[in-house]
């Protein structure tokens, strides 16, 4: 792993050269140049370490793992919905049972994510060079209400009616509401099957990578103590 | 790289940390199967919510009254939809701005709707063929002036104040209404059919997505809010995250509905825009929490950590 990304951040435009062929701007591809980056911080051996801090035998660390079990089953059961069609769940109690299983994994997903959420917040995971990773959590959070959000206006019950009516005025008073019409049961459902989970899924593995490339922050008060590296945290400082 | 922060080398990081096998794959596989276990059994147990959807026949049928002074309303141009503004129509009686901020204005009018065109005199002239008697009276009003509409319109709806309801038929006071008991009469026997709302899902194309019409009028009467009251459903009753029926709603959304219990939220005109506001920089700080001095380091003031990771300050005792 420290070889190959070693070897990619020497040579960063290696990639254009080992088959003979020029790449813009020689040595400084972007292939390669993305290439190395994938090497160095993607590696299986980074995503799938057999060892881990100790510390992470925290029962504080089940509720990441334990959100994506939810998300995985809320998109399953949301993909038998979408393929049955979208009124199928109101007239066979098959349909029914399976929306039962998005109605409570949606459920599940949203506790265990802030129940994550509040576990990161007091163990401030974003310290040594992890802002990203907890920004990019907050905007999957952000995300997640949104396409819940539409999730309940496309129900196609009296739910949906309520919601789609109140929500409007403050979508309306936005400038949005033209744009984003809480009102047309076509754009929500479309937003709702389809761009949106597809967001939060990617966001999901986006957040996934960047903590496995970057490990497990440290616990608070055994802070990481740069030598070789000379590297600087956010968030906590040395002291 | 000048300026920019070295990768973090992961041995480097985790140097004098004690370091433990980890299976993270057996970990994932054993919450997908309890969590398919959870949710099985709560699907199982506790179902799902589905109450069906109000219908403009049903609201026609429920509450004759409150149909046709909602409808008589949205023919005199005076009923929320009809004065609401962007993106509706050119109205500002839903309007909200900030100050000089006004977004919806700036947003101007995207889904067009004109509420006594829409809602009444286009889908009765739907209704005209074979019925001489609905065309004369429509051709009566449309004829007539601004004042004279609106004269017999307002006497009507203040009629119906004390209108009682015979059979399918809501009677009103004898009074100079002009054509608009017809119209209503004919507009309610055409709701009661069903027909009205399909005649408000009615476009240029035959495939047909957005219900913004049928559900602005439903909006407008009180039979559509009278169901969601009874349903705990509405803004003053925590109503955002509240589901029908007794089943966990939209909770995570318990913030954002907590602005509008609270004054000045509760009194304000643009109560909708401010708590928009509060929630984006809320929401702007939550994300923005490893770059804010004090909201960053109240996890190092109050030690939760203590918790978390009480295996790991006893072992370094």
């Amino acid at each position: 792993m420290t070889e190959a990304g070693g070897e990619g951040a020497r040579r960063p435009g290696g990639g254009a050269s080992d088959d003979g062929r020029a790449g813009s701007g020689a040595e400084g591809g972007w292939t390669a140049a993305v290439r190395s980056r994938l090497t160095t911080r993607l590696s299986v051996d980074e995503l799938l370490p057999a060892r881990q801090p100790a510390y992470v035998g925290s029962w504080v660390y089940v509720f990441g793992v334990v959100t994506i079990a939810a998300l995985v089953w809320v998109v399953a059961s949301g993909c038998v919905l979408a393929l049955m069609g979208s009124a199928w769940w109101h007239t066979s109690s098959l349909g029914h049972f399976f929306n039962s299983i998005h109605f409570w994994s949606v459920q599940m997903f949203f506790i265990f994510m802030v129940l994550h959420l509040w576990g990161q917040y007091w163990g401030a995971g974003w310290r040594d060079g992890r802002a990203k990773t907890w920004m990019v959590g907050v905007v999957i959070f952000l995300f997640s209400i949104v396409t819940a959000f539409t999730g309940y206006l496309v129900q196609q019950n009296f739910d949906s009616q309520w919601i789609a009516v109140n929500a409007k005025d403050a979508v309306n008073s936005t400038g949005l509401g033209g744009f984003f019409n809480v009102l047309n049961f076509g754009q929500m459902y479309g937003l709702h099957v389809m761009l949106l989970p597809i967001g939060v899924t990617l966001l999901v593995v986006l957040h996934i990578l960047q903590v496995r490339s970057r490990g497990v922050v440290r616990p608070i008060g055994d802070p990481y103590t740069p030598e070789a590296t000379g590297g600087s945290r956010t968030g906590e400082r040395p002291r | 790289m000048s300026g920019r922060r070295p990768p973090i080398d992961k041995g480097d990081y985790y140097r004098g940390v004690r370091m433990a096998p980890y299976d993270l794959v057996k970990e994932l596989a054993i919450a997908l199967v309890g969590m398919l276990v959870v949710v099985l059994l709560l699907s199982a147990v506790l179902s799902s919510p589905d109450v069906p959807s109000a219908t403009i026949q049903g609201w026609a049928k429920a509450d004759p009254v409150d149909f046709v002074t909602t409808a008589a309303t949205e023919l005199s141009g005076q009923s929320l939809v009809a004065q609401y503004g962007p993106p509706y129509n050119d109205g500002s009686g839903s309007v909200q701005s900030l100050g000089p901020i006004d977004p919806q204005q700036w947003a101007g009018v995207h889904v067009a709707v004109n509420a006594p065109l829409d809602f009444v005199l286009e889908p009765l002239s739907q209704a005209t063929v074979g019925d001489q008697t609905l065309a004369a009276a429509l051709s009566t009003f449309n004829t007539a002036t601004p004042t004279q509409q609106q004269k017999w319109l307002n006497a009507y709806i203040q009629a119906l104040g004390s209108a009682s309801v015979t059979g399918a038929q809501v009677t009103v006071a004898s009074g100079d209404y002009g054509p608009v008991p017809t119209l209503m009469s004919r507009l309610l026997g055409l709701a009661r059919t069903g027909g009205l709302d399909a005649l408000l899902l009615t476009s240029d194309y035959f495939y047909q997505t957005d219900y913004s019409k049928p559900l602005l009028f439903l909006g407008d009467g009180g039979y559509f809010s009278g169901l969601a009251q009874a349903q705990d459903l509405t803004g003053t009753q925590w109503g955002m995250m509240n589901e029908t029926g007794r089943y966990p709603g939209q909770a995570w959304l318990w913030l954002y509905t907590l602005w509008y219990q609270i004054p000045p939220f509760t009194t304000a005109s643009n109560a909708d825009l401010l708590v928009v506001v509060v929630m984006t920089v809320l929401s702007l700080a939550l994300l923005l929490i490893p770059f804010i001095p004090g909201l960053r380091d109240i996890p190092r003031w109050i030690p939760v950590h203590r918790l978390i990771w009480r295996s790991h300050y006893r072992s370094m005792e």
